[in-house]
């Protein structure tokens, strides 16, 4: 009995309010735009039963989904959702891995002071951190003054509302997710082996290359997972510092929804989005899997 | 073994300059007596009092207090209860499920839950308002909780499970008297966590918020797409100066008490 | 010669504690316990010993309550325990991690199965008084158990396990995470102890020295089955099976044919060889296949063919292993047989009588090898 109340209570506030929410918008994308509150019509009709099921059936097109298709806005959205998430991840690798084996390589007593460091940022407002690079990167901001008061430029450079900000903003926010995994697997791992490839005729930077590097795979793996796949639905770091120019597929959404008040369209963006990232989450949730069974 | 070389020095030095500059510079220029945020004009402490009088955000702060504190203790119950479905329970119908919908969470883009929690506010007919951004607010971070509870409940040694019946205990006293005050813990970060979460969350806020309840967020969120202000610079600044506290004074407190227990431990060896 | 001797299983009159009835228990398709049937009886120190896999924990979780029989019953004072749960059961058990629960006090752990009982606040404070006393741990009742070491840390499972007085206390591996100076030590303070309360231990335990010394009966298992259960004498004199006679101890296997001579065999084992000769009471007929265990201590070895003794065979020196107090040598004779030969240490290691390569006489009583069928 006991057992299952754990089970029902959870699971009723998970169907209630994550499944059924998430039926609705797969119902909504199928329907038409409509000029009323909710501005949609919705195509099936429960109240009318069997019959209503079988309109719905008669009438059911995928004419949202073949509007993604045909105005180029939606899929040159997704594309460069895909294309800024997947460079933004392999330079927040280039610029997190040696931080990560920095902090691996420190001395024991600093490390939890290190651990500490990187995950301060974590609990400091996002939206905030966003914001920050709002002042550095505007066209009269801090970055522009320090490089023409030194003169290495003679122009201020145009960063803020560019692609090249939203690079900026992805590495700097999501930094932590990317060191923590790759440092938990080389402190793990046994400095003697460093030693024995050493002992065996290696350089310390082939040493590096054949040994540190393969063995921090599952770091990197997951590391990159967890920057890639929330990227991809970013909505803040491209509508603050992309301005209008940076085409990311959260900000369409948003836009299509608060903005041109197109709930289908809008829904329909969500169904496809979340069908392109199913394949990431799987291949993730794969590597989390081989990774835990290595450790027995 | 270990060696930090001029490498790993030169590394953690850029890394940390560049995860901490930005928000110093934040800092700094908060202080800042000029309206225009980019020019230093002296030092000046005007743009707290005037955030102070803002009662606009005086309220908004308020809202997403009482959104955080309800959202993440609701999150905290139902997670540490799914966290225990999911290691202890078994087999039952609808598990596989029931896993997909605690995971799914963590990795859905908030644009997506944010929608589909207002198109199904709408739909029932629920005013938005505090209710139904608590309601959002719950969902999503109750995975993280669920995430957090579970992994230590697998590295839970469940013979002090069966010592407390093996002792008299009912199955109830067992979780109450040993399990619970032993994961205590994790239950805190994963309420830690929640809390975090709800007070940081703007896109699913801003789907489910109404005209009635504005939280922090978006009222900030509003105020910065016009650009920078030091309005926000001081606000921001007094909100990384509390987490700082917070997280600094955590980790202090944990790191004296598990270096006592291995001082009390190393003690304890010595002695037959 | 006044003390009377304990062996209950001896006396048909004597209740038995616990009855095992053709117990089964399987996991999916894996059998752990295998049509059991055997009675433990009171202020009996009862070892289930074997290797790790082999069923002994699961007849431990049984009887605590945390694992049900596939089939069979087991009764506890002649009633089916069955239906009562693990916390309503007279059973307690110290287990193999301890499982202090590691935010209470060594007091409060102590006390933790008494407070369960609604037992008075006096009186619950004078039984723990009275356990910490009997472990030595007064000292240490408001410490953590991460602020004691590993020894106090079992004593005090064990003061835990036994404050609720129960009919029956189930040790599983209790000396498992002790090192071997502390194991022995321990070992005779759990037997006082035993002594001193009167209560019916079981342990389980893979190491077989500390089975045959704290134990009244031990009991070796195998695949879900127990081989023998008997004393540490018997079992060691008297294996049931030469699986028995391997696990326990150090021993030589010999398999050949029999043939009935005088009071015992004559044991044919090789073409060119003479026949070994075993006094042992066992039935066998003419030819039959059967192995002959030999205790290497049994077994003497020296220069010169012994004149009295019929059993003694020559061979060669090929291993000695040096124990510093004994030295067994592995000779191997006719037939391409090893036969292990143990002998004390007497002179300074310079001064050894034998040594590799060696050819020497080895030679045993008519009743040192035990015969077996299997």
């Amino acid at each position: 009995m006991r057992r299952f109340a754990l089970i029902a209570l959870p699971y009723a506030w998970l169907l209630a309010l994550f499944l059924v929410p998430f039926g609705i918008v797969l119902k909504i994308s199928l329907s038409d735009i409509a000029l009323a509150i909710p501005p949609y019509t919705p195509t099936l009709d429960l109240s009318e039963g069997w019959a209503g099921f079988k309109d719905f059936l008669a009438a059911l097109d995928f004419e949202n989904f073949t509007f993604l298709t045909t105005d180029d806005l939606y899929w040159k959205a997704y594309l460069s959702s895909l294309q800024i998430a997947a460079l933004a991840t392999f330079i927040t690798l280039i610029v997190g891995y040696p931080i990560a084996y920095g902090m691996a390589n420190a001395p024991d007593h600093w490390r939890p002071t290190l651990m500490m460091l990187v995950i301060l940022p974590f609990w400091t407002s996002f939206l905030i951190r966003v914001y920050s690079w709002m002042g550095i990167l505007s066209t009269e901001g801090y970055l522009n003054q320090l490089l023409l008061w030194a003169g290495l430029i003679s122009e201020p450079l145009v960063i803020l509302n560019t692609p090249t900000a939203v690079y900026i903003g992805i590495v700097y926010t999501y930094l932590p997710f990317m060191i923590l995994p790759i440092y938990s697997t080389l402190e793990r791992m046994d400095g003697s082996l460093l030693e024995a490839a050493e002992d065996l005729g290696c350089s310390r930077l082939t040493a590096f290359w054949l040994v540190t590097v393969p063995l921090s795979k599952n770091g990197i793996v997951a590391g990159c997972f967890l920057v890639f796949i929330p990227t991809i639905g970013e909505f803040v770091i491209p509508s603050l510092l992309g301005g209008s120019r940076t085409l990311m597929i959260g900000k369409v959404l948003w836009e299509e929804f608060f903005n041109n008040r197109d709930w289908p369209v809008a829904s329909a963006v969500a169904v496809v989005l979340l069908l392109i990232l199913i394949i990431p989450i799987i291949l993730f949730q794969r590597n989390e899997q081989k990774s835990r069974e290595a450790e027995g | 073994m270990r060696r930090l070389t001029w490498f790993n020095a030169t590394s953690l030095t850029l890394g940390f300059a560049f995860l901490y500059l930005p928000m110093l510079i934040l800092i700094v220029y908060s202080f800042n007596e000029s309206k225009l945020v980019t020019v230093w004009a002296g030092f000046s402490t005007k743009w707290y009092g005037t955030l102070v009088q803002n009662e606009a955000f005086l309220d908004a702060a308020v809202v997403t207090l009482k959104v955080a504190v309800t959202s993440s203790t609701i999150a905290t119950v139902l997670g540490t209860m799914a966290a225990l479905v999911l290691v202890r329970a078994g087999r039952f119908p609808g598990r596989t499920l029931f896993s997909g919908m605690i995971y799914a969470p963590l990795v859905m883009p908030e644009v997506i839950t944010g929608l589909s929690l207002l198109l199904l506010f709408i739909g029932i007919g629920l005013d938005r308002g505090i209710l139904t951004i608590i309601l959002a607010h719950t969902t999503f971070s109750m995975a993280f909780v669920a995430v957090v509870v579970s992994s230590r409940l697998m590295s839970f040694d469940r013979s002090l499970e069966e010592a407390a019946l093996d002792l008299g205990c009912s199955a109830f006293d067992a979780f109450r008297l040993v399990t619970l005050p032993i994961i205590a813990p994790a239950v805190i970060s994963g309420w830690l966590l929640a809390f975090t979460l709800s007070l940081d969350d703007l896109v699913i806020a801003s789907f489910t918020a109404g005209p009635s309840a504005t939280t922090l967020p978006i009222k900030i969120w509003s105020s910065i797409r016009l650009g920078v202000s030091p309005e926000i610079n001081a606000l921001s600044t007094i909100m990384i100066g509390i987490v700082a506290v917070g997280v600094i004074t955590a980790s202090l407190v944990t790191k004296r008490a598990s270096l006592r227990q291995q001082a009390e431990e190393r003690a304890a060896a010595q002695q037959v | 010669m006044g003390q009377t001797v304990f062996e209950p299983w001896n006396d048909p009159d004597e209740k038995p504690l616990i009855q095992f009835k053709n117990v089964t228990k399987r996991f999916g398709d894996f059998t752990a316990i295998d049509n059991q049937t055997f009675d433990i009886y009171e202020k009996e120190f009862f070892a289930l010993l074997g290797p790790s896999g082999c069923g002994k924990t699961t007849m431990m979780r049984m009887l605590a309550g945390f694992e049900a029989p596939t089939e069979g019953t087991i009764l506890l004072g002649g009633q089916d325990i069955a239906p009562i749960p693990p916390n309503k059961r007279a059973v307690n058990m110290m287990f193999q991690s301890y499982a202090l629960f590691p935010h209470l006090s060594v007091w409060d752990n102590i006390a933790f199965g008494l407070k369960r009982d609604r037992m008075s606040k006096d009186a619950i404070a004078a039984r723990v008084e009275e356990m910490l006393t009997l472990t030595r741990l007064t000292q240490f009742a408001r410490r953590k158990p991460h602020q004691i070491s590993g020894g106090q840390r079992q004593r005090v499972a064990l003061a835990r396990s036994l404050a609720k007085a129960p009919k029956l206390l189930l040790l599983d591996e209790p000396m498992g995470a002790l090192d071997a100076k502390l194991r022995q030590a321990t070992q005779f303070e759990l037997m006082d102890i035993q002594e001193k309360t009167g209560t019916t231990f079981v342990i389980v335990t893979h190491d077989q020295e500390e089975a045959m010394t704290v134990a009244s009966r031990v009991a070796v298992m195998d695949e879900g089955r127990i081989v023998q259960a008997d004393t540490p004498a018997r079992i060691y004199e008297n294996p049931s099976t030469t699986y028995v006679a391997d696990f326990i101890g150090d021993v030589t296997i010999i398999t050949g044919r029999a043939s009935p001579a005088g009071e015992g065999y004559e044991v044919h084992y090789a073409e060119a060889a003479a026949p070994i000769y075993s006094a042992f009471d066992i039935d066998l007929a003419e030819g039959e296949t059967c192995h002959l265990a030999l205790r290497p201590e049994k077994v003497s070895i020296t220069a010169e063919r012994p004149a009295d003794r019929r059993n003694a065979v020559q061979g060669t020196i090929i291993d000695i292993a040096y124990l510093g107090n004994l030295s067994t040598y592995h000779v191997e004779i006719e037939g391409g047989q090893m036969v292990k030969a143990q002998a004390a240490n007497t002179r300074r290691l310079s001064r050894r009588d034998f040594t590799w390569e060696d050819t020497v006489w080895l030679s045993w009583t008519d009743t040192a090898a035990v015969l077996l069928r299997e």
